[in-house]
């Protein structure tokens, strides 16, 4: 097949009040590649994407599909051209089956043409190798299953370009092997495919060609076959940096800090998001947690940390039941636990408070009389941001206003502030860029280092594998495994993530 | 293809900022303005003549300060509610149920010195009024029950039955056949100060009390955090719950307050229209004073000229009073609309792009 530009974009910029989103940005995808598109949070992948799906319009530049220089005013333009984006939220009606969510919005006539619209939808699944019921109701999916009926819609709709926005954020890597052979389909059959992801593993192994951002700038496009993962990170960052996470062994025994015991919790909606999990977390290890998103990890945080009611089992903190105390008791008791939630602005900080108020967010409640006492807090936020490195204009600056990164620092600050022997973190390096992460994985040694018994809910499998003394692995509510990262393969842990086989080490 | 084009901005500087507030007011004079020409008056007659009848005279001056004192204490307890986000619409019913507690005591309980009563009565109409703020805020606490229109419906409850207590029961034999609460004695009336009732005085120590409550007290900090988020609230130990029915009750109790001094000093007596609708205003100034108490006094203070410049352009110039209401209304148009200008920005994308071509 003869490749043809399907996507040429020229000089894009976009500005968003005085930042300057994309700066003159060019990205050329032929026909029958799959181009990933890499770049750390906020260099501008995502805007870039949103141009060419008619999201947004850019300040300046030209957009060519297929040769014809296009300018979108909406993402119904941008669909007519052949486009299709596939988000990282799926936007399915999930009381409709898979047939009519792909028909929703599309029906040319007045019937709903059932059967005609099932024999399509077939024959694009045969077509590129898909594997979706047209019957079967969303809600009975798999997040595999949405995806792919994600792709099926976009590619019923036309599409000859793919956009995927970190599509395996929240697959198993045998999900993630599935949806690389789709990929690899399109692509035979002349698909373009653009993947954006921050997983560098990935890249290297589905990409033909890459194409990578910084600060909203085209760094350059480089074929994935003449690349290591060190220069692409490079690329990205701008300098040279470490990989490695450093994990150093604790000297045996380590104290039981501690101990869930046959827990079950039923969630907002009663069903049953715990199922008898037991548990035990030690002084100075970092305890991973793993498994496809919503399969309890939320809970399991939330009900140790006394936000959640169990509906029973134990939890004992240094051999005393906890179970049942609130926030409030676990705050008043003096039990030293810190807790960094996955939601940071909406459960952890007040976004629109500074940094003192959100400090006294958990001293308050110690403190004597009726009275508010800010100084203690304000020389501890001054302590907090010089030892942590926190980039901001002032300890009196809202928090929402800081980055991602150093909204985590305000937060992980705040927590290990108190002394904590128990650390539970909700994905403490979501949305952060590489430096931050590591500056997050980092604090977490230094922790276990200090003999603090660390959970760590992870979403990124190598990360896991490398900074975790072991890894717990949760499918739908149950923990299917405790295993040594050292001794297992990541595919094994897929295998426990998706209920394979019971194991224990 | 889109003519305007609408982006989010990032950051305002504080200047700016204060450009497009000072901007919003300006204009929305302008659109008042032009309202009072199509009713075939001149503006420029009108507006000075507005701000002569509310200040203009010592006892203009005072009728002025008469009408913001209920508007700064009711604003005071709303702001408490709204601070939560709990939108408390009931107001005008707590203003109510808080004069007739005050009521019930001036009319039943004698023989007190005067300090004692007055202390009775305004602890009397906070209960009330507190009481009237309990029963959303427990349901709201407990259930979940949405308390927009639980405070409404509560309004009219208590204007009903403030209304049914002066044509029945508590009627006074002496009014000759009129629907008409006695009027209270001596002793239950609010004395004066400098010319005006002591409630100005009342007002000020709310002000100064409500911004010390709510900024440096923990119970104050809790209000705060659970405005912003139930989430963050639970995480850090509180009891919403607890939180809610505190603030309700404090909201209730100061907007009580309000009905006991309407009573005692201006009306001095129970009717059911002595709140005079300042629950509703007080949702509007509150709300253009950014839930601050300070603020809140001075917008305030604003409003009461521009309610009393508008009953004095009725009279001298026989402009209907609804002008001034409608004043009021644009006003708040304008303000909340620049809120859009404040986090948006609006350009025309059509003009863009042709100079970018030529360029």
């Amino acid at each position: 097949m003869e490749a043809m530009k399907a996507i040429e974009m020229k000089g894009i910029s976009k500005a968003f009040g005085g930042i300057q989103a994309n700066e003159n940005v060019d990205l050329t995808v032929f026909n029958g590649e799959v181009h990933a598109l890499l770049g750390e949070n906020g260099a501008g992948k995502s805007t870039l994407m949103n141009m060419l799906s008619g999201i947004y319009r850019p300040d300046g530049g030209t957009v060519a599909i297929y040769g014809r220089e296009v300018a979108f005013s909406s993402p119904g333009d941008s669909i007519a051209m052949g486009i299709g984006m596939i988000h990282q939220h799926f936007k399915l009606v999930d009381v409709m089956t898979a047939r009519e969510n792909i028909a929703l919005g599309n029906n040319k006539g007045f019937f709903t043409r059932a059967k005609e619209l099932s024999k399509e939808i077939r024959a694009i699944s045969d077509r590129y190798g898909l594997d979706v019921d047209p019957d079967k109701k969303v809600y009975n999916m798999s997040v595999g299953e949405k995806q792919t009926l994600e792709i099926i819609k976009v590619l019923y709709r036309g599409a000859k370009i793919l956009i995927l926005d970190e599509p395996t954020a929240v697959l198993t890597p045998q999900e993630i092997k599935r949806l690389f052979r789709i990929i690899r389909n399109m692509r035979d059959q002349g698909c373009a495919v653009v993947i954006i992801t921050h997983k560098l593993n990935e890249v290297m192994e589905i990409s033909d060609r890459i194409t990578v951002l910084r600060r909203g700038q085209t760094i350059g496009t480089v074929n994935t076959k003449d690349v290591e993962v060190g220069n692409l990170i490079e690329m990205m960052v701008g300098k040279k940096v470490d990989l490695a996470i450093k994990k150093t062994k604790m000297p045996e025994p380590k104290p039981e800090l501690l101990q869930v015991d046959n827990l079950s919790v039923r969630n907002s909606e009663n069903k049953l998001a715990l199922e008898e999990v037991s548990f035990s977390l030690y002084g100075g290890e970092i305890l991973g947690v793993a498994g496809v998103a919503g399969s309890g990890q939320k809970e399991i945080c939330e009900t140790i940390a006394g936000l959640l009611r169990a509906e029973k089992g134990r939890i004992f903190f240094e051999g005393e039941n906890i179970l049942g105390k609130t926030p409030r008791d676990i705050i008043r008791l003096g039990i030293r636990m810190g807790f960094i939630p996955e939601d940071r602005l909406g459960m952890g900080l007040v976004g629109s408070m500074d940094i003192v108020h959100n400090l006294i967010l958990k001293d308050y409640q110690n403190q004597p009389g009726i009275l508010l006492k800010r100084g203690p807090c304000e020389a501890k936020a001054k302590a907090i941001v010089e030892r942590l490195d926190i980039q901001t204009p002032g300890i009196h600056h809202p928090v929402k206003k800081l980055s991602g990164g150093n909204i985590q620092k305000v937060l992980l600050g705040r927590e290990i502030d108190s002394n904590p022997k128990v650390l539970i973190t909700a994905y403490p390096v979501r949305g952060l860029d590489i430096g931050a992460s590591y500056k997050i994985y980092d604090l977490l040694n230094e922790q276990k280092a200090k003999g603090v018994g660390v959970l760590f809910i992870g979403e990124d499998l190598d990360v896991l594998m490398e900074l975790c003394d072991r890894i717990m692995v949760f499918c739908a509510g149950r923990t299917t495994g405790i295993v040594n990262p050292e001794e297992v393969t990541k595919e094994e842990i897929g295998l426990l993530m998706t209920g394979g086989k019971e194991a224990q080490i | 293809m889109n003519l305007i084009q609408i982006r989010k901005r990032d950051e305002l500087s504080l200047a700016k900022e204060r450009i497009i507030r000072i901007a919003a007011v300006l204009l929305s004079l302008v659109a008042a303005g032009l309202v009072i020409m199509i009713l075939g008056y001149s503006p420029f007659e009108v507006f000075p003549s507005m701000v002569k009848g509310a200040l203009g005279t010592e006892i203009r001056l005072q009728q002025t300060i008469l009408k913001a004192i209920p508007l700064v204490i009711t604003s005071l307890g709303i702001l408490v509610a709204f601070k939560m986000k709990f939108w408390n619409i009931g107001g005008e019913g707590q203003i109510l149920m808080g004069a007739l507690g005050a009521s019930y005591v001036a009319l039943n309980v004698e023989g007190l010195p005067k300090p004692l009563m007055l202390l009775l009565m305004g602890i009397a109409a906070m209960i009330a009024g507190g009481l009237w703020a309990f029963i959303p805020a427990f349901f709201k606490a407990r259930l979940g029950v949405n308390e927009t229109i639980f405070t409404l419906m509560l309004n009219y409850i208590a204007i009903k039955y403030v209304t049914y207590l002066q044509y029945g029961p508590w009627k006074s034999p002496e009014s000759q056949g009129f629907p008409k609460v006695a009027t209270f004695e001596d002793y239950a009336v609010l004395p004066s100060l400098f010319g005006i009732h002591a409630g100005w005085l009342i007002a000020l120590i709310l002000v100064a009390l409500v911004y010390f409550f709510i900024n440096h007290t923990k119970t104050g900090f809790e209000i705060c955090v659970v405005g912003e988020s139930t989430e963050t609230a639970r995480y850090a130990g509180m009891n919403i719950s607890t939180v809610v029915i505190i603030s309700m009750l404090l909201s209730g109790g100061l907007c009580g307050l309000t009905g006991m001094i309407q009573a005692s000093a201006v009306e001095k007596t129970l009717s059911a229209s002595l709140s005079a609708g300042y629950g509703f205003t007080a949702i509007i100034t509150a709300w253009l004073a950014k839930l601050n108490a300070v603020a809140a006094l001075f917008v305030c203070i604003a409003f009461a000229v521009l309610l009393q410049g508008g009953m004095y352009i009725q009279i001298s110039m026989q402009i209907p009073a609804a002008v001034a209401d409608m004043m009021q209304g644009i006003i708040l148009f304008f303000v909340l609309g620049s809120e859009f200008f404040l986090q948006y920005k609006v350009s025309l994308s059509g003009k863009l792009r042709k100079t970018k071509e030529v360029a």
